[in-house]
């Protein structure tokens, strides 16, 4: 019931511009806005492609992750600063939508990644010469004869 | 709750005895078509998004998996990719100023911008198609590898994005050419520069994870 409520302060709130045809649209950027969102991803672009490309890292763990890092701010500057993002948009339903596809993807991504990452661990027939078929914890099951 | 409930539950009494007048019961939320199409245009960006985080988990599955085949390393272009994305996040200012022109009510600037905008969509295609052929015409075809297939199935839905994208911007650039800067043109513009930008998230993520990460291996 507060969510209905909710629903009808932000349309109380908003009433009065939707008589406004260039107005009832609540989108608003400016040229700094744009620009600076601009400059900023450019910077994020730049620097994960000389990281990769120059081999800065020596630790290839150590580039994946960065890359990632500057992956994610460059993702948030987009949201905010072309796709224009804030709490208030549309009474606060465009943020809720988007906390709840960002919460599904990472449990979409890293669930996946993570139980496939285990099935492959313990299941692919290791080529001859590989013997870590399954942690030394787990009851090894019978192999078949392979050798 | 148990006070809201009592309110529902007279509400449906009324709502049973038919329509009072002077109250509204269900007819408030219809008077907001422009922010109604703007939240339901975001609505299925996200549902987008969730298209491509399967794509992407299919590919963080898949991706290592090269049936003795090439790897990204072996495959990927860098310096290609970089320019790809440059023009990508060109063509994402351009759109910008675009809209900022619109809001100014400049019809001749704001197509300007979209024309520069398109340009910069078809040529990120046509770089892409030129890698796909490159790709293909090496024997990396999407049946060589299950990593190839979900490399194309990925790369392949975002340029389908872009197509779309780029198709839509021609649509409307006639309607505005013949009708102007009207309040729909204007909505229908405001939902392609979303559907632009978030195309432009999206390749965020394919250059890092594919690409970057790709030629770490």
């Amino acid at each position: 019931m507060s969510a209905a409520g909710a629903s009808h302060e932000a349309h109380d709130a908003h009433g009065h511009d939707h008589h406004d045809p260039h107005d009832g649209t609540a989108y608003h950027g400016t040229m700094k806005h744009y620009l600076m969102g601009f400059v900023l991803s450019v910077i994020l672009t730049g620097i994960p492609f000389w990281i990769i490309m120059g081999d800065v890292f020596r630790s290839q763990v150590t580039a994946a992750v960065v890359v990632m890092v500057f992956a994610v701010a460059q993702i948030f500057v987009h949201m905010v600063y072309f796709l224009h993002m804030n709490p208030r948009s549309e009474g606060g339903w465009n943020m809720l939508a988007a906390i709840f596809t960002i919460v599904i993807v990472v449990i979409a991504l890293s669930g996946s990644m993570w139980v496939m990452s285990h099935l492959h661990h313990n299941m692919a027939p290791m080529p001859a010469g590989g013997h870590e078929m399954a942690p030394a914890d787990t009851p090894v099951p019978v192999k078949p004869s392979h050798e | 709750m148990s006070a809201s409930a009592t309110a529902d539950i007279a509400a449906t009494d009324a709502a049973m005895q038919g329509p009072t007048p002077g109250r509204d019961f269900y007819v408030r939320g219809e008077h907001h078509p422009e922010n109604g199409t703007l939240l339901g245009f975001w609505l299925y960006l996200m549902s987008d998004c969730l298209v491509f985080a399967v794509l992407f988990a299919c590919y963080g599955v898949l991706g290592r998996n090269y049936a003795a085949g090439p790897s990204g390393a072996d495959l990927f272009d860098l310096k290609l990719v970089a320019i790809n994305t440059g023009f990508l996040l060109a063509s994402s200012i351009t759109y910008g100023f675009a809209m900022l022109e619109m809001q100014q009510n400049h019809k001749g600037t704001t197509l300007f911008w979209l024309f520069v905008t398109g340009c910069f969509g078809a040529a990120f295609l046509a770089l892409e198609l030129y890698e796909f052929w490159h790709l293909i015409h090496e024997g990396a075809t999407p049946q060589r590898s299950a990593f190839l297939s979900s490399f194309f199935t990925l790369v392949g839905t975002h340029g389908l994005h872009v197509t779309f994208g780029c198709i839509w911007l021609v649509t409307l650039m006639v309607q505005v050419i013949k009708h102007g800067l009207i309040p729909a043109n204007r909505r229908r513009l405001i939902c392609l520069s979303m559907f632009w930008h978030f195309l432009d998230v999206v390749w965020i993520g394919v250059f890092t994870f594919v690409y970057l990460m790709g030629s770490l291996a």
